[in-house]
């Protein structure tokens, strides 16, 4: 069997097991969203916090919640690492540094997962196990909260109110992320995934020397770190180190495990707003653009230039020989489409074509399936600015699931697609134009400054990936990355929820035949091309010095 | 409601709708006015100096999109100052100028058509002298301008009237062509629904007393000089929202190209500022941008032309919007009268007998009704039809509320035709008898929906009925497609009628409305706008009653015909002068089109950028990454040749779809999907398309031209 055939054939059962999935996960996710009852832990944890499960909240409300708790996260992971030292299970680890601490817990306080560090040679098990995991769960809550609560806003008509921010924060943990973390991490044991507390072992090397290794609870890490599109790796080689990621099932496995959440929560979203195909159409949006994506990532990779490639049969520096071009494409792919980030491969090794669909990727906002939660609000920003234009073009004024595009609901939307695509490129043109951030840089030319444009994409969109090369452990890439994960997590997280508010308070206007159809697949194209245009159009220039320079220039 | 008619009574009342409501789709352009018909590209030249002028950076402000090109023409101009020898500098900011000047030709073209207009209703609100009665009758002559609310003034033959008000005394006709374009003159009289007269309007005849309603320069006329000039224009909800996303596309395209200069840096060539404009303004939004405002006016101009004046812009956007109509029974869905249909003869007559009759008592009756039976035998009878002068000795009875029936006695033969209860008891006063055939017949057309009128005569055999004439209410031609032509645009229609909910339920089925409002009262009429609103649907209504002003108002699209009283045009949105309510189907396909044009010209805009990038990338950077020369897939002949044909398309395609922003896109009722098809495959795929082969055909022109 060719390697091509593999990875098509693997790209198959993927989208087997993402299907099967769906439907029941999906509604899963819709009944635990809306159900009204408290499991017996939950109301301990609502006891213990001092929240009102029961209390619906308006779109300020809600935000106070998440803002209030991720402050709260961010100081907690902060302290800890500055900390590290004089607590136990540090492994001998010193404090963390300010700039790296943080980094750090903005990083993981966000989804995001920005590693500025090694994590074998930084974190203790207690700063890995009670920081960072900790925040592998909540941070993803947050974002699913954020989304049911856009959903809602579709959803509910003549109310303020999105429901409660501490029962889906707590609910999303408990009876979602946990209970598929725990039967991803078994499986990952199963299949070789290390689970311990050990030390550090010295151990001797095949060619002479030695090398050190640390034990950890890794397989429930990574098993969190996919499923809540975090990303962050127990050890510096993420997905591609052997004892995150042991076999080619496993590898298969986690990246079903990236994708679940985000491709199943259109199916939560169709059935809570009343029409599943809605959310079938959502779904479409983003498989085509997942599956397209794919597509052209195996075939710049598979691409024989010179000698070297056809050997390998297709690019393969950087890349694990255990699972070979076809899957390190789609891990590649569907890391840097959701908010994951986490890598099995080293992106800055792609050809320079590869690199630019993982750049791309990032910068269409991570919608395709997105982050958890954050993919889906994502979209739907995106379908409202695709139903306004194209909604005109059937001469009624824009409207969507039955809400009114008005000139606060577009303002909203306005501002959600100003806010990363400003981070991006200022934060980048002031590291290039800078006399010291350049330094960080260890390419010249194109290959360079992709590795600058990588870096603030993959921050301002909450990715965490990093396109190998760049020294981003200094005090200037540690506060600006710090700034564009922070920046790009919350306000987006404003404009939504404060859209929400607005879609809620509305009353709804019923489906005609006059009505735009947004549950057909020729809005699904219209939605598609709105997406590749308008982010296409956004980054073109600065693609075209990078990626787009190198990748055409053999 | 003025058209209630009952079943019962025979109406012979003058139909107070105008007679041109019998042309379900037609409109008529008033002649003498501007901006009529086509687009002429001399108005361009014409608005040229217009268009100058708004080069005004405080005018220029108000379009974000354009002002970020006018900025950029500054800039650049300045730059080349600096460098006077760089040709491409001076062409590149040329065309830039060009760009905003042709951006404001857009909207001074759009303007200038209702300017023209303006000024014909300028020359019907010349300086009038109004004669102001006094307490006690005497009269003074003050200006027309010094009138306020409640003064009462008296207009004779020949006088213009000073300014709007209700006539509180006398009949007259009036001339109301300085604002509607229509000739034929319109009776107004004190009382009733027809009591309005406005300002400018000329008295043709006899003497009324009019009570000023408005203050001098808010009257009527003053409303639509401000409404035609667009002075009085504010930005509807939706071009806002447009705005708003237009600005956030500018802000995002300024970001890409202001970030471009470092990245240039470290690919190791320099971007020149005239370069830089360049790029931003092809891809910000300048075709949408520098067209909005025009298809705004546009659209208001098309409601002009067609003798309807939106009071806002919102009501247009709404109309588009609307999913709900609610038609006026008379004068909208049937003819405004009743015609004979069937002779139906009882108690043994022949159906001959029952014609000759029914004709015989219809020669007086020079009501629509009495003229169709009159019709009716001659087509379906052969019967010549007679004429008053023959018949010497006949005695004309003509129809009264209180007899009910209408008629001739002659020869000894007494002939009469009218409600059924009033005939048969004329026939029982003179001892004859009706057949009971007759009961069932008159049952039979009133279960139809028609309206049985019983012919009976008295002669040498006696009193006894004939037979019943069969009137029925003629669904006009064409409707029932134009109503699911709404259905299929997924417009609810309602009728509403003064009918009996059997006789409404028979014409809503013939004439294929959706559904009905039988014995409609006003409050009916509010409760039903009111029921659908609360479901989320906006309604469209057209009225001309005071009592139907509440409803105008509460409708989101409310037509108040300009034959109606004051109320009900202060209640409405909009007006329409030719007192059509069958326009209302009009409006609404106006405001849809305003709205598709819109949206095409946005997404035709967006498309665009693609070829622009491909364009002027490669122009800036193949230099330095040869590589980058592959994505110069239209082979253009030189980097600065590039960027030159991109600027160039960019400013003529402003100019070449003015004409479409001013006509609107073509519009034909059909299913969202397929309008939506439509439009993609021509506006978006088009878009893409059409600048790849403009840019190609212009840098073809200019490798032609040495120096470049």
């Amino acid at each position: 069997m060719g390697p091509v055939l593999a990875g098509v054939l693997q790209l198959l059962a993927l989208m087997g097991a993402l299907a099967l999935a769906y439907i029941p996960l999906g509604n899963y996710m819709a009944k635990v969203y809306s159900s009204d009852k408290h499991w017996r832990v939950e109301k301990w944890i609502y006891r213990s916090i001092g929240a009102h499960p029961d209390t619906e909240m308006r779109w300020p409300a809600y935000l106070r919640g998440i803002l209030a708790f991720s402050v709260v996260g961010v100081l907690f992971l902060y302290l800890l690492q500055r900390l590290q030292g004089v607590l136990p299970g540090s492994l001998g680890f010193d404090s963390v540094s300010p700039a790296q601490s943080f980094n750090t817990a903005v990083s993981f306080v966000t989804n995001t997962n920005w590693q500025s560090y090694y994590g074998e040679q930084t974190m203790g098990h207690v700063v890995q196990t009670a920081g960072l995991a900790v925040q592998n769960f909540v941070s993803a809550a947050v974002g699913i909260a954020v989304a049911v609560a856009l959903v809602r806003g579709f959803a509910r008509s003549r109310t303020g109110e999105l429901g409660n921010f501490w029962s889906d924060l707590v609910r999303g943990v408990t009876r979602i992320l946990l209970p598929g973390a725990f039967v991803a991490a078994v499986v990952l044991v199963a299949c070789g995934a290390l689970q311990n507390f050990s030390g550090i072992h010295e151990v001797g090397q095949f060619m002479g020397g030695s090398q050190q290794w640390n034990g950890g609870a890794v397989a429930s890490t990574e098993a969190v770190k996919e499923l809540g599109t975090n990303g962050g790796g127990y050890f510096n080689a993420n997905s591609a180190h052997p004892f995150e990621n042991p076999t080619p099932f496993t590898n298969l496995f986690e990246i079903f495990l990236l994708l679940v959440i985000p491709f199943s929560l259109t199916r939560t979203f169709g059935v809570m707003v009343g029409s599943v195909r809605q959310g079938y159409a959502i779904l479409a949006t983003m498989a085509t653009i997942w599956v397209g994506f794919v597509a052209l990532m195996m075939w710049t990779e598979f691409a024989h230039h010179g000698p070297a490639f056809e050997i390998a049969g297709g690019a393969m520096e950087g890349k694990e020989a255990r699972f070979g071009v076809g899957a390190s494409s789609i891990f590649a792919v569907s890391t840097t489409l959701t908010s994951t980030g986490a890598v099995n491969s080293f992106h800055s090794s792609f050809t320079g074509l590869g690199g630019g669909i993982t750049l791309l990727g990032m910068q269409l906002g991570e919608i395709a399936p997105g982050g958890t939660g954050s993919g889906l609000y994502g979209m739907l920003i995106m379908a409202t600015i695709a139903v306004f234009i194209a909604g005109l073009m059937v001469g009624r004024t824009p409207e969507y699931l039955g809400k009114k595009i008005g000139t606060r609901e577009i303002k909203l939307a306005a501002c959600y697609i100003l806010i990363t695509p400003a981070l991006v490129l200022v934060l980048t043109a002031v590291s290039m134009a800078l006399p010291t951030p350049p330094n960080s840089m260890l390419n010249s030319g194109a290959h360079g400054f992709s590795e600058v444009l990588y870096a603030f994409t993959s921050a301002a969109n909450n990715n965490g990936s990093a396109f190998a090369g760049l020294n981003a452990n200094t005090d200037w890439y540690n506060t600006m990355t710090g700034l564009a994960m922070l920046l790009g997590r919350f306000l987006p997280m404003v404009f939504v929820l404060a859209l929400a508010g607005s879609l809620a308070e509305q009353k709804p206007v019923p489906a005609t035949a006059g009505t735009l159809r947004t549950e057909k697949p020729l809005f699904t194209g219209v939605l598609v091309g709105a997406i590749l245009i308008i982010t296409g159009l956004t980054y073109f220039p600065a693609l075209a010095l990078g990626p787009l320079a190198e990748g055409l220039a053999s | 409601m003025t058209s209630r008619t009952e079943s019962e009574d025979m109406s012979t009342a003058t139909p107070t709708r105008a007679p041109h409501g019998d042309v379900p789709t037609g409109h008529r352009t008033a002649e003498g006015r501007a901006g009529a018909g086509l687009f002429d590209p001399g108005q361009l030249v014409r608005s040229l100096p217009d268009a100058l002028r708004k080069l005004d950076p405080r005018v220029m402000v108000k379009s974000p999109v354009i002002f970020v090109v006018w900025s950029g023409s500054v800039l650049t101009t300045v730059f080349s100052f600096t460098d006077p020898g760089d040709l491409f500098g001076w062409t590149i900011s040329a065309w830039l100028w060009l760009t905003v000047v042709f951006a404001n030709l857009a909207e001074a073209v759009a303007e200038g058509r209702g300017k023209a207009q303006a000024d014909t209703l300028r020359r019907a609100k010349t300086d009038t002298v109004a004669r102001r009665l006094l307490d006690g009758g005497a009269e003074e002559r003050v200006p027309g301008t010094d009138l306020r609310i409640g003064d009462l003034v008296v207009c004779e033959t020949g006088d213009v009237v000073p300014g709007d008000g209700d006539v509180v005394e006398g009949v007259a006709s009036v001339d109301e062509s300085a604002i509607t374009g229509e000739s034929a003159p319109v009776i107004r009289e004190s009382g009733g629904d027809r009591s309005a007269v406005t300002g400018g309007t000329k008295v043709l005849s006899d003497r009324i007393v009019i009570r000023i309603t408005t203050r001098p320069g808010e009257t009527f006329i003053d409303r639509m000089i401000n409404l035609v000039e667009g002075a009085a224009r504010q930005k509807t909800p939706n071009e806002i929202a447009l705005n708003i996303l237009l600005a956030s596309l500018t802000i995002v395209f300024l970001l890409a190209v202001a970030t471009l200069p470092p990245f240039a840096d470290h690919a190791g060539t320099q971007l020149t500022m005239v370069v830089l404009v360049a790029l931003l303004v092809c891809l910000i939004p300048t075709t949408i941008g520098a067209l909005l405002s025009a298809i705004g006016i546009a659209g208001m101009d098309r409601l002009v032309q067609r003798n309807v004046l939106a009071m806002s812009g919102r009501a247009v956007e709404a109309a588009g919007d609307v999913s709900t109509l609610l038609l006026d029974k008379t004068g909208t869905i049937t003819l405004g009268n009743r015609r004979a249909a069937e002779f139906v003869p009882v108690g043994g007559a022949t159906e001959a007998e029952v014609a000759d009759a029914a004709q015989l008592s219809s020669l007086a009756d020079e009501t629509p009704e009495g003229r169709s039976v009159v019709v009716l035998a001659k087509e379906r009878y052969g019967l010549r039809e007679r004429h008053r002068g023959e018949l010497v000795h006949a005695e004309w009875i003509a129809f009264t509320a209180q007899t009910r029936m209408s008629g001739v006695d002659v020869d000894g033969r007494k002939v009469r035709k009218g409600a059924a209860g009033a005939v048969t008891d004329w026939v029982r006063e003179r001892g004859g008898t009706v057949a009971e055939d007759a009961q069932s017949a008159a049952d039979r057309i009133a279960a139809a929906g028609g309206t049985p009128l019983l012919v009976a005569v008295e002669d040498t055999d006696g009193a006894r009925a004939l037979g019943v004439i069969h009137l029925k209410d003629v669904v006009k031609d064409g409707m029932r497609d134009r109503f699911a032509e709404l259905r299929r645009m997924g417009i609810k229609t309602v009728m509403i009628t003064g009918d009996n909910p059997l006789t409404a339920k028979a014409i809503a089925e013939e004439a294929g409305v959706d559904d009905f409002l039988a014995e409609a009262t006003p409050e009916d009429k509010m409760a039903l706008i009111r029921r659908e609103q609360a479901g989320g649907k906006l309604v469209a209504m057209t009225g001309d009653g005071t009592n139907d002003a509440p409803a105008l108002a509460q409708a989101d699209v409310g037509v108040a015909m300009n034959t109606g009283t004051s109320a009900a045009k202060e209640a409405g949105n909009m007006v329409d002068l030719d007192s059509d309510p069958t326009k209302l189907i009009e409006i609404v396909e106006i405001g849809k089109q305003l709205l598709i044009t819109r949206g095409a010209l946005t997404t035709f805009s967006i498309a665009n950028d693609v070829a622009k990038y491909f364009a002027i990338i490669p122009a800036l950077f193949a230099a330095v990454y040869p590589g980058l020369d592959k994505l110069n897939i239209m082979a253009l002949s030189s980097p600065d040749s590039a960027i030159l044909s991109a600027v160039v398309f960019n400013a003529l395609i402003i100019l070449a779809l003015v004409p479409l922003s001013l006509r609107g896109v073509r519009y034909r009722p059909m299913s969202a999907d397929r309008m939506l098809r439509r439009n993609l495959t021509v506006y978006g795929i088009g878009g893409l398309i059409a600048p790849f082969v403009g840019i190609k055909l212009i840098d073809l022109l200019i490798s032609l031209i040495p120096g470049l």
